[in-house]
Parts: C-alpha cells; structure tokens; sequence
C-alpha cells in the first residue's frame, strides 16, 4: 500500500498526495495526519491535490473529516490545487466538500492560514473572509 | 473512415479487492481517452466509474467491470458494465435518492454517477445481483 | 463467383490497355467540372492516383470496398472528397470525379462485344459504389468543419480577459446557450489556474435573456470555482434577468452581484487587499 508522506514547515503540516490512492490508502492517510497534528500541534493543514485527476465521494469524505478532525484539534485545514475538471465533476456530483477551505495553490494557503491566525488567538470564529466551500444548503444540489 | 469491420474488445476488470476499484478507474482512463471524449467528460466518467465500481466491491461483494468503445453512429463513447451477483437492490428508489446510503459512504453512489454520465441503466431485483450500465459519449 | 472474376478480369485487361485514353477523357471531364478551381496538374495527378488504385482493386476480382485490397483506393477516395469538401465544391461536383470514369471507360467499350458489355455493367456498380463512399466522406468531412467552425465562433465569443493582478473577467454578449455556458465555465476556471487568479467576474451586461439551465450553469461555475480555491462576482444583471431569476425560483444565495462590471472590480480589490484612494487635485481645498 503506498503511504503518502506528510511533511511538516513551520507550525504547518503539507501533504501532497501524489498517488492514485485507493481507499484503504486514503483512510491511512487519515489517521496519520490525525496523528502527526496532535504530534505536532500544527496551527494549519495543507493537502495539495493537484496531482489528483478525480476525486470521488470517498476522497471528498476524507477531506471533509480531515478538516473537520483538525478544527476540533485547533488546526484549520486548507485544501489546494483542484483542477478545474475535478471541481466541475464534484459540483456535479452533488458533494460540496462542508466545511473545507480551498485556495488555488499552497502559497495562497499559507496567506490564508497565516490571516486566520489572530482570529484564532482572540476568537472561535475564523470565518468571514468569503473563502470558504459552501454549505450543503447551498443553491444547487 | 468507413466503418472498421474490428471486433469489439471488451476489456474485463474483475472487482475484488480495494485496489481494483484504482484499476477499473485506470481502464476507464484509457478508453476514455480512446474515444477522445474532453478533459471534463473524461473526469466525470471516471469519478462515475469509481463510485459504481466501490458500490460492487462493498454492496455487490464483488464483481468486475466490464469497458467498451461505443458507437452509436453519430457519436463515439465509452461503455461500462458493473456486474455483481450480490444481494442486489430490493427499493431501487431509495437507493437512487440523493443522500441515501446503507454503507459508509456519503450517499452520492449512484445518484450523483447517474448525473455523471449520458447513459444509465439498472438491472437488479432482491438477491439476483446487480447490473448497472452507464455510456458517456464524446461531444 | 466465378462470372463475377471473369467479369472483373475482362475489365482489368481493358483498364490496363486503354489507360492513357481513360485517364486523358477522366481527367478532362473532372478539369471541365471543376470549373477552373483545380490546375490541370492537380487533376492529372488526382485521377492516375486513383486510377492506380482502382485497376488493383479491379485485378484482384474484388468488388468490395471492405476488403483488404480495398485501402488504398478507400484512402484516396476519402482524401479527394475531404479536400473537395474543404475547398467548397458541392457534393455532386465531387461525385461528378468519380463518376465520370464511368464515360470514359464506357467510350472505350465495343458495343458488339456483348461480353465486354455485361462486364462494363458489373464495373459500373462498382463505380456507384465508390461514388457512395466519395459522397459519404464529403458529407462527414462538411459536418467536422461545422463543428469546428462552431468551436472557433465559441471561442471568439467568450475571451477571459486580466483585469488586474489576481482578477479575471469575462464579459458575456448574446445568448447564452448550454453549451456555450459549459465553454465559458470550461475557460474561466481553467484560466483562475494559469493566471494564479483568486477572483472572478462574470458580467452578464451583454445577455439579453437567462433561462433555468443558464443560471444553473452560472451558479455551478460559482462552486466550482470555490472548490478550487477562487470566488466569482456576478455582474451586470439587467432588471428583467433579476426579475427572470427570481421568478424561476433560482437561489444566488450568498453569491455576490454588483450592479456594474466597476462596482465588481472595486469590490474585488478591496478583497485582496487593495483600497483605492483619489489623488487630491492640485488647487483643490
């Protein structure tokens, strides 16, 4: 089973996921960042998927529970690089990916979570900066 | 041209085990891209393939994939068979109701394939297994 | 099978005789039916291409244009009618080329020979046959240049234009159809990825009307684009499109819509961190 390596800049964890994962590939990949956060106590988290030619409901999933895993560890998760054909094939698909933030590449992501970082020091709430994935009321199902 | 008089192969990928699922999307590929559909069309028949091929290894415990070239003599396309001899679906309406899900998925399995393709086609009746046909053709 | 062989083989000897007479009166048939848009060279050179082919299809006692023997003829064939139907001849011009071999076969016939006859009959399909597929590719290689001409014109009518550092724009003017929604979605959330651009602005000033699919196709190149990490500006809605869109029931939900493609941009700026400031005139206040 390939292992999708995690590497750590700063208080940032960046996964570039490079494979075609299968599912068990992905779960794995789950549980290792969980792990390294905790390890690590990163402020953010960064997955480059700009090497993924699809992403189907079970990678979405993973996304979504990787971001929502990391806001419960304190850590915003910031999800990179989706190729056009993916996120019209995702819209598509009906999956809005709740919850995650995205930005075009890994810099603009380092921008973003180096903006949310006050927030975070003063408040609970890091959203208004219009950046992030819509909601499942969103208007197209 | 005029119409070639070659066989039509079929190429078969069998789904047992979770890396096939990576396999048939793989083949989905290549016959995609054998029948020049675009970039996007590609994408979501791919993605489509993925959650129809995940549905027969967890609900259908197993089947295979069956991909051709199609061609309905104005346009050319890909067609794929997902063949399961599971417990097949016995309210095939709830099973296509968006967000419905009996596993662990997110409940977009065949509700949100059927929106990725042109073509979708289900066979299937309480325990005599599951058939799903789905064809993209090209634009 | 056999009278069919001997059919060919009487032919075959004819074709192979009397070539220089049949490919002089077959060319200048065609010359005369290109009415001055072929060279005679181009001519000369297309009508003993393929009647080189045809007298070894014709040898082989063959009269199927499936067979392997066939090829080279069916490439020709389709490479004349393709050319043909690029230059703008019309189908009949182009079928004239192939059919004319037929007269100028039948001048070199002995009307007495009632052997030769019969054959010259069975040739004769052979050359319906091959004026069929000529028609056929003429007629497929007219609707590939539809289809691409109708691609160029789509692409001319949806550029994605800079306007600024990280703001991309697309003005869209006339009618919006499905597919054209689908280019232009296509287009704008490719070009957020060239250009490293996390805005959008799509004025639809120049959309005379909106209907439930044209919405939806805005509203799924909105997502997408969140998806990817960029946020898209509507604007330029005319007061029928809004008036239209509510009455379709079509949720913007929290999209965000300027009145003008200015507004879009200021406001844009502003969300990258931009703030614009008025230069106080000299001899004001």
């Amino acid at each position: 089973m390939d292992r999708v390596p995690v590497l750590k800049i700063g208080d940032i964890l960046l996964v570039s996921i490079q494979v075609d994962m299968d599912d068990n590939t992905a779960l794995a990949l789950q549980d290792t960042l969980t792990e390294r956060i905790v390890e690590t106590s990163a402020h953010g988290v960064i997955i480059d998927i700009t090497a993924l030619d699809i992403v189907d409901s079970f990678i979405g999933r993973m996304l979504s529970t990787i971001a929502s895993v990391s806001r419960v560890l304190d850590a915003e998760t910031v999800v990179v690089g989706m190729r056009p054909a993916v996120a019209i094939t995702l819209v598509e698909l009906g999956l809005s990916l709740t919850g995650v933030r995205t930005a075009l590449n890994v810099e603009r992501a380092m921008e973003l979570l180096e903006l949310s970082r006050p927030a975070r020091a003063s408040s609970l709430s890091v959203v208004g900066d219009g950046l992030d994935v819509f909601d499942d009321d969103s208007p197209v199902a | 041209m005029y119409p070639a008089a070659a066989p039509q192969q079929v190429n078969l990928v069998p789904i047992v085990r979770d890396d096939d699922v990576v396999r048939v999307r793989q083949a989905v590929r290549t016959a995609a891209l054998a029948a020049k559909l675009s970039l996007v069309d590609q994408t979501k028949l791919v993605t489509a393939a993925s959650e129809l091929a995940r549905n027969t290894l967890i609900y259908g415990g197993g089947g295979r994939a069956e991909i051709e070239q199609a061609d309905n003599g104005r346009k050319r396309g890909v067609r794929v068979v997902f063949a399961d001899e599971g417990p097949g679906i016995a309210d095939l309406e709830l099973a296509m109701t968006d967000g419905y899900t009996s596993g662990n998925g997110m409940g977009l399995g065949l509700s949100g394939a059927r929106r990725l393709v042109d073509e979708f086609d289900i066979d299937t009746a309480a325990g005599r297994g599951t058939r799903i046909t789905v064809t993209k053709w090209a634009r | 099978m056999t009278d069919m062989s001997t059919a060919g083989a009487r032919i075959a000897g004819l074709l192979h005789e009397r070539h220089d007479e049949i490919v002089r009166q077959w060319a200048d048939a065609v010359t005369y039916a290109a009415k001055g848009r072929l060279t005679v060279a181009e001519v000369q050179s297309q009508v003993s291409e393929m009647y080189g082919a045809l007298a070894k299809l014709v040898d082989s006692g063959s009269r199927d244009l499936q067979v392997p023997e066939a090829a080279e003829l069916r490439a020709v064939l389709a490479e004349l009618s393709r050319s043909r139907a690029r230059r703008g001849f019309s189908p009949s011009e182009t079928s004239i080329a192939v059919l004319a071999l037929k007269d100028a076969v039948q001048s070199q016939v002995d009307t007495s020979d009632a052997g030769l006859l019969a054959s010259f009959l069975w040739f004769s399909r052979l050359v319906d046959e091959f004026a069929l597929f000529t028609f056929e590719t003429y007629s497929r290689a007219r609707e590939e240049l539809i289809v691409e001409q109708g691609e160029q014109m789509m692409e001319l009518s949806t550029p994605v234009i800079k306007l600024w550092d990280g703001v991309v724009g697309v003005p869209l003017v006339g009618t919006l159809d499905s597919a054209r929604a689908q280019v232009v979605m296509e287009k704008l959330l490719q070009t957020l990825v060239d250009t490293g651009s996390a805005y959008a602005i799509i004025d639809i000033t120049g959309v005379p009307a909106v209907d439930t699919q044209v919405a939806q196709h805005v509203l799924k190149t909105v997502m997408a684009a969140r998806l990817m990490g960029a946020e898209c500006v509507i604007s330029g809605i005319r007061p029928q499109i809004a008036q239209t869109v509510v009455s379709l029931g079509i949720e913007f939900g929290d999209i965000v819509t300027k009145a003008s493609l200015a507004d879009a941009l200021v406001h844009t700026l502003r969300r990258s961190g931009i703030e614009l400031v008025r230069r106080a005139q000299r001899g004001e206040a």
